[in-house]
């Protein structure tokens, strides 16, 4: 398989999940993840996504993919509806955070959660000798701007799973091109989650 | 643009169940004979895997698409059905057919009676969205196609989509319901009502029995002067007519002074030269009638559906809200089907199925690509 091209969260989530699953995709933007996810491993792949012009482009590459919001669009499922649920760089931008990820708990057997870290060291370099609000690779909008709502790390996340009941399988922290596996709550600027309830 | 056309298009009959019990419908009784007029455009491939059915809404008729009439009318659609369009007739091959209770070619209430060589009038049976669809089901084995690639239609059309799935899920592979729903809502029913009190009050209708005199013109008329003011929009009524006045006003007090009663009054007077009251009356009720969750649920509707959905609402519609088209949504999610849903942001109100070409078009062309050349490496 040529990895190249294919953008290193999406490398990561594709290296999570086995040949011919059944696959959502909360946020799916334009469609890319699904794309590969289908032409690399044969997925079955269904999208949400609020942005009308994404829809477009997503039935323009032959994708299944519905028009709405995360959170209710979510909740209509039955019980282990899918293989996976897929939460990449999406679950920071709900304003209902806790029960979007309770529900993809209950519609996914399995489900995968990307976030950026708030703690990478130029976040935290920023924050205590800038003394202003960071701006990182996988963070990349000022305050004013940013579609995010929650601001946590990798750690927050572990814990937050702990006190949800939600096993973590597996993790991937990512640099800007690399895998880290040293101090990643330090030196990841991503983390990609395989979750189970 | 595209302005290529297919040209001048050809009005086709099939009639069936023209002995024994006739062709049954759903309130009991048997209708025989029956017929249906119908169009088809492009070809049907060797294999007939590429045959496309569409249905028509509450005012529209077998002529989808090309000129008819000597060249003189365009098809209801076809600024999407056509060379290179959104339902391309290089590639499909596309049947329309008029309903069952129409009054533009197939039976209905205006057909002659075999029995009293007189029109039905109100004699003429109940009929259901389901009834149509399987008068249509009819026509499609008549064609000799066993699975069509897609069956789509917008309002009344795509309750007969829905019912499609229902009725006959294995006959098709991917179906198009637009700016539709599983059932007619109070609001929707009221607005049918109306409709039909206008034509049952006019003293031209003599309980349908108006056939060889006078017609109920007025009653149908205001019928559809209401009706199209449901299929617009505040917003699309405040751009198209504002508070325009109409250029020769005259000296009385209660004559249509403002373009958009003009507007109305021509709509209404056009659709009576084109329309049967009696048909009016018996394709709303159809309508009202329709409630694919009856003695069901929404949990087990989709049951056995293997095709694709694309579903498409647009936002001004508040005849059939795009609440509606969300609850087709549930149903293909709870049944696990592949689908996709557009909410398009159009201004047109109910209308906007008609006009806003752009973005169906560009919906509707690539979803039936995948439909027809497969999906990826994996087919369901």
């Amino acid at each position: 398989m040529d990895y190249r091209g294919i953008p290193i969260d999406h490398r990561a989530i594709l290296e999570l999940i086995r040949g011919q699953a059944s696959v959502l995709d909360l946020g799916c933007g334009r469609g890319e993840l699904m794309g590969i996810l289908i032409k690399e491993k044969d997925c079955r792949c269904q999208g949400i996504e609020i942005d009308e012009n994404a829809v477009y482009e997503c039935v323009a590459r032959g994708l299944s993919v519905l028009h709405g919001d995360i959170d209710s669009g979510l909740s209509e499922y039955a019980d282990k509806s899918f293989d996976y649920v897929v939460l990449n760089q999406s679950l920071q931008q709900l304003r209902h955070f806790d029960s979007v990820f309770k529900d993809a708990l209950r519609v996914g057997r399995r489900v995968i959660v990307g976030l950026p870290n708030f703690a990478h060291y130029k976040a935290r370099l920023q924050l205590f000798f800038g003394g202003k609000a960071p701006v990182t690779p996988s963070l990349p909008y000022n305050w004013f701007e940013s579609p995010n709502v929650h601001f946590l790390s990798i750690s927050d996340f572990r814990n937050y799973c702990k006190s949800r009941d939600a096993r973590i399988i597996r993790s991937i922290c990512l640099g800007e091109r690399w895998r880290v596996l040293l101090l990643p709550n330090l030196l990841a600027n991503l983390a990609i989650f395989l979750l189970s309830k | 643009m595209q302005e290529k056309t297919l040209g001048l298009v050809k009005a086709q009959e099939f009639t069936f169940a023209g002995s024994g019990q006739g062709f049954k419908l759903e309130c009991g009784e048997g209708l025989s004979p029956v017929t249906l007029a119908y169009e088809t455009y492009g070809y049907l491939n060797s294999d007939k895997t590429n045959a496309i059915l569409i249905a028509h809404a509450l005012s529209g008729d077998a002529h989808a698409a090309g000129l008819s009439d000597g060249g003189s009318r365009l098809g209801w659609w076809d600024n999407m059905i056509g060379p290179g369009k959104a339902f391309d007739t290089d590639k499909y091959f596309i049947i329309c057919s008029n309903v069952l209770g129409g009054c533009r070619g197939s039976s209905g209430p205006s057909s002659a009676n075999p029995k009293t060589k007189k029109p039905y009038g109100l004699s003429f049976p109940s009929v259901t969205i389901r009834d149509m669809v399987n008068a249509q089901k009819e026509l499609i084995d008549y064609l000799g196609i066993d699975k069509l690639l897609s069956v789509a239609g917008g309002s009344m059309g795509g309750m007969q989509v829905l019912a499609w799935l229902v009725a006959y899920p294995g006959r098709l592979r991917s179906a198009i319901p637009i700016a539709t729903s599983l059932k007619h809502s109070p609001q929707q029913i009221a607005f049918n009502e109306v409709g039909r009190q206008a034509i049952i009050a006019d003293p031209c209708w003599r309980s349908g029995d108006y056939y060889g005199s006078t017609p109920p013109a007025r009653g149908l008329s205001l019928a559809r002067m209401i009706g199209h003011i449901t299929y617009m929009s505040d917003q699309s009524m405040e751009k198209k007519f504002g508070r325009l006045k109409k250029k020769d006003p005259r000296p009385f007090k209660f004559t249509a002074d403002f373009e958009v009663e003009g507007y109305l009054h021509y709509r209404g007077d056009n659709f009576v030269k084109r329309f049967d009251a009696n048909s009016y009356l018996y394709i709303t009720k159809a309508m009202d009638n329709f409630n694919l969750l009856e003695g069901g649920t929404i949990q087990s509707l989709f049951k056995g559906v293997k095709a694709r959905l694309l579903v498409i609402a647009f936002k001004s519609d508040w005849l059939y809200p795009s609440y509606q088209s969300k609850e087709i949504v549930k149903a293909a999610k709870l049944a696990g089907l592949e689908t996709t849903y557009c909410e398009v942001d159009s201004a047109y109100g109910h209308d906007a199925f008609l006009l806003e070409t752009k973005e169906e078009t560009h919906l509707i062309r690539h979803f039936l690509k995948k439909a027809f050349y497969g999906y990826g490496a994996r087919v369901r």
